[in-house]
């Protein structure tokens, strides 16, 4: 399998990355997910800044590819996170999965997110009118990550 | 020595995002932990939260993973990306 795995401060282009993704005819499916900057509850986001840890973000996210590819069978798989500062309703990540079939692509690319969002070491901070403020994990995304944990299985 | 690095929250409250620590003793990410937590008050408190993550040699990590000089040991609040 072909994985490409990007953490860049540049946006990226949904289009390049869908036909990229494309390019294996043995696969009939690409279904790709691109995370955006959302405006709060109170509508007061100015801004957003994503910190990670170099180095150990790239290892996570190859790691993560690596297990989707262990449990289904896929032709590519892309990552792409951006870091620094990003501003609203601007693009954050993009997971883009090829396969033979869709159900493969579907579950593959929403494993990825419920992986990244709980494994890979990013972290964002809201600027907002009255400060800036460091996102909280939810308990939510655990438990869309554990959805896909076998008996057994550690965190 | 080991590396520590500090990310996100954790490196603002603490107003550290690296430091070197003397190996000699420490066995364990436990044990590194309870060396920070000796530098003060706020490092205890900062390090004994529940919720916080560790990393060595950047693979996510429990508090029992043995470590040894030469080590990068990485400290850091849940993860928010995505």
């Amino acid at each position: 399998m072909q994985s490409r795995i990007q953490v860049q401060t540049t946006d990226f282009d949904l289009n390049q990355e869908y036909q990229r993704l494309r390019e294996n005819p043995a696969c009939g499916a690409v279904v790709t997910f691109t995370g955006l900057v959302r405006e709060l509850a109170q509508g007061n986001l100015t801004g957003m800044t994503l910190e990670h840890y170099p180095g150990m973000t790239e290892t996570a996210l190859a790691d993560i590819c690596r297990q989707a590819e262990a449990r289904w069978e896929l032709g590519a798989v892309t990552v792409i996170h951006r870091v620094g500062s990003l501003g609203l309703n601007d693009q954050i990540v993009f997971v883009g999965v090829a396969a033979a079939h869709r159900q493969a692509a579907f579950m593959a690319a929403e494993f990825i997110m419920d992986y990244l969002k709980t494994r890979a070491p990013f972290w964002k901070q809201e600027q907002t009118t009255t400060g800036s403020y460091w996102v909280d994990a939810k308990a939510k995304d655990q438990a869309a990550a554990a959805r896909w944990q076998t008996p057994g299985e550690g965190g | 020595m080991l590396t520590v690095k500090l990310f996100a929250a954790l490196r603002e409250r603490l107003d550290c995002a690296s430091l070197t620590v003397d190996a000699t003793g420490i066995s364990r990410v436990s044990e590194l932990k309870q060396a920070l937590a000796a530098r003060s008050p706020k490092w205890q408190h900062e390090l004994s939260q529940n919720d916080v993550l560790c990393a060595v040699n950047q693979q996510l990590a429990a508090a029992d993973m043995p470590l040894q000089a030469g080590d990068e040991v990485a400290f850091f609040p849940p993860v928010t990306g995505g």
